[in-house]
């Protein structure tokens, strides 16, 4: 059953990945990118982690590719890129090996450290406890206790995003500064 | 008989390794900043699927916290990057990531 499952959401994240990446028009890249993060979301349902699950699917496919869509109709590049020009020459076949090189080998580090991640644990899921919110309460715990100050310095940081990009992006309204 | 085969936490870390392979090809590929915003979302996405896998295998929820982490910088670097790019599409009609020479001077 969870080979089922791994199978057709490991498709949906690769069917996705490449449609990212070879669609022209960048509104199919977004619908492409949703794919991927809702076949992501469903292989973290696998591992038991089902905030990061829900998260996933309300901020990354909600909010964030929302934001991208919106950007793109914004701007009006809502129209199909044209991939038939190679800027630099041999730009594309290099970034294949290039890419294709990184995937080898980070595949070759988890292959040849196999051995040593079986002997980590027996494979325990902490997070299946006896009652349904395990995962939850778990979470819960490690953030607002262990790591409360890295919590809140989340917060400084997105204060911070958000007044840097109200003040980059807004329309200068004083005479002389700016355009 | 196919349930005999159980997806160990290896299968999970290629698919995050292709995963991350596949996004770094697109950043390198791609013109348009905002489909390699995309793309860097995909390789922080395979980055947080190994993180998760590997959480559950040694029973650490400490994996998972460092995932919320990741997806609360994301956030904030997708808003900071697409205000860049809207105020620089103030300036100029295309959006290209070759506009960029212009910094030259």
């Amino acid at each position: 059953m969870e080979l089922v499952v791994f199978v057709l959401a490991a498709a949906m994240v690769m069917s996705g990945a490449l449609g990212v990446v070879i669609r022209p028009n960048p509104v199919h890249a977004a619908m492409s990118l949703i794919l991927t993060l809702f076949g992501i979301a469903v292989l973290f349902v696998v591992h038991n982690a089902h905030f990061l699950a829900a998260v996933q699917v309300i901020v990354y496919a909600g909010a964030i590719v929302v934001l991208f869509l919106f950007v793109i109709m914004l701007l009006g590049v809502d129209r199909a890129e044209d991939m038939s020009i190679e800027p630099i020459t041999g730009q594309r076949s290099l970034a294949v090996i290039v890419g294709g090189g990184v995937s080898a080998i980070v595949i070759a580090a988890v292959i040849s450290s196999r051995t040593a991640i079986g002997a980590l644990g027996k494979g325990v899921d902490a997070t299946t406890g006896e009652s349904p919110d395990a995962n939850i309460r778990q979470l819960a715990r490690a953030i607002f206790k262990d790591n409360v100050f890295a919590f809140e310095l989340t917060s400084v940081l997105l204060l911070v995003a958000v007044i840097g990009t109200v003040l980059m992006a807004r329309k200068s309204k004083t005479v002389g500064t700016g355009e | 008989m196919l349930s005999v085969i159980q997806p160990t936490e290896t299968w999970y870390l290629i698919l995050s390794a292709v995963l991350f392979g596949i996004g770094a090809m697109g950043v390198m590929v791609r013109r348009n900043p905002l489909v390699m915003f995309m793309c860097i979302e995909l390789m922080l996405n395979a980055v947080n699927l190994s993180f998760v896998a590997l959480s559950s295998r040694i029973a650490d929820i400490n994996g998972q916290v460092a995932v919320f982490f990741v997806l609360v910088v994301a956030a904030a670097e997708v808003v900071v990057g697409l205000g860049i790019i809207v105020s620089i599409m103030r300036r100029r009609t295309s959006v290209t990531v070759d506009d960029m020479s212009g910094l030259k001077g």
